[in-house]
């Protein structure tokens, strides 16, 4: 009988975790690849609305943001609850939108500066007041191709 | 002669340091959404002779302040926009040489001659909601899409895709230079035949 006896001990090889790192490291070169870093951090509330008619927006270094939006909970108490627009790291009145728009536009390279669009990142409950606002400031620089960004969506999710 | 074999490394922390890292970029970064409707503004010069448009040939949508949908005077849903706007476009009412031959409406006289001279006319109130307008704007581009669709399919049926992703591989870097070259053309061709007169006006009723 001894023949069918197991050797020693009853108990379950360790699993070999050599691969872990490998599995892990993989997930890393994904996210580093699939995602870009924030360059600025955003101080307004930004949902932005829902569309599904869009094109995409390939080339970076061709777009100038402008977020607009209510400044978000800790900065509520400082900057008031009406929406507001954020340019680079800091809030700006609608007169500084052209001398923004100038600014970067001179920081791109000569053959990029008439081909740059405007991304207008709008939180979806602000008032086209402000949003007008901006687009009029746009006009007066001569910066007409805008793109109004939006998530990926029916139209209905911005009626309710 | 005694094969001394090297020390092995322990590796049992490597997952732990390649975890912290990808915690870290989790937290740190966003996938960026850069996708959305792309618009043009009007030049700012007032032009010295502004073109007469005949009235047929507007096509006003009005949202107003309570985020109600004005269509040619009359309140609208949302949902019919799309298609009141495609009557629209696609209406085809000219004769002679301003006919449409391609045209599939009801070539009704009060209604826009051909969509090369069809407007659409956007105008809102400062105190209607960006996410409103948003979903009419979304709709109103759904329209010319709807139509460019329709003749990209009827023309280059070859192609088997239509009008919108024929411009998204249009616009792909992967694309290969004489696929582009050619797509080109046929885009052109067809946003030719529906090209996209949307004016968003400055603010209207005060």
């Amino acid at each position: 009988m001894s023949k069918f006896k197991k050797k020693s001990g009853g108990e379950s090889p360790a699993i070999n975790t050599a691969s872990l790192p490998d599995i892990v490291f993989m997930l890393l070169f994904f996210f580093m690849v699939a995602t870009v870093m924030r360059d600025s951090t955003l101080m307004v509330v930004n949902k932005l609305p829902a569309a599904d008619q869009i094109q995409k927006l390939d080339k970076k270094d061709r777009v100038m943001y402008i977020y607009a939006g209510k400044p978000s909970s800790r900065y509520e108490k400082k900057y008031g609850s009406s929406a507001r627009i954020q340019l680079n790291d800091k809030f700006a009145t609608v007169g500084e939108v052209g001398a923004f728009i100038l600014a970067e536009r001179a920081s791109k390279r000569q053959e990029l500066q008439n081909v740059l669009t405007t991304a207008l990142k709008v939180d979806s409950d602000t008032k086209m007041g402000l949003v007008q606002d901006i687009k009029q400031e746009l006009r007066k620089v001569q910066a007409l191709k805008i793109n109004y960004t939006t998530r990926v969506g029916d139209y209905t999710q911005n009626l309710k | 002669m005694a094969k001394r074999s090297a020390p092995e490394v322990n590796a049992g922390s490597m997952a732990d340091i390649a975890f912290l890292l990808l915690i870290f970029f989790l937290v740190t970064t966003t996938i960026e959404t850069d996708s959305g409707l792309n618009r043009k503004l009007p030049p700012i010069e007032d032009q010295v002779d502004p073109p007469i448009i005949r009235q047929k040939n507007i096509f006003t949508v009005l949202v107003s302040k309570d985020d109600q949908l004005l269509v040619e005077e009359e309140l609208a849903d949302i949902q019919n926009l799309r298609s009141l706007a495609i009557k629209f476009l696609d209406n085809g009412g000219g004769v002679g040489e301003e006919a449409c031959d391609y045209c599939q409406g009801e070539r009704d006289e009060s209604s826009s001659d051909n969509p090369d001279k069809a407007i659409i006319s956007l105008k809102n109130d400062r105190e209607t909601s960006y996410k409103v307008y948003i979903a009419v704007q979304n709709e109103l581009v759904a329209a010319y899409n709807d139509l460019r669709n329709r003749e990209f399919l009827r023309l280059y049926p070859n192609v088997g895709l239509n009008y919108v992703d024929a411009q998204k591989k249009y616009a792909d870097p992967r694309t290969n230079l004489d696929d582009s070259v050619d797509l080109k053309v046929k885009l052109s061709v067809v946003k030719k035949m529906y090209p996209q007169k949307l004016s968003e006006a400055e603010s209207g009723s005060k």
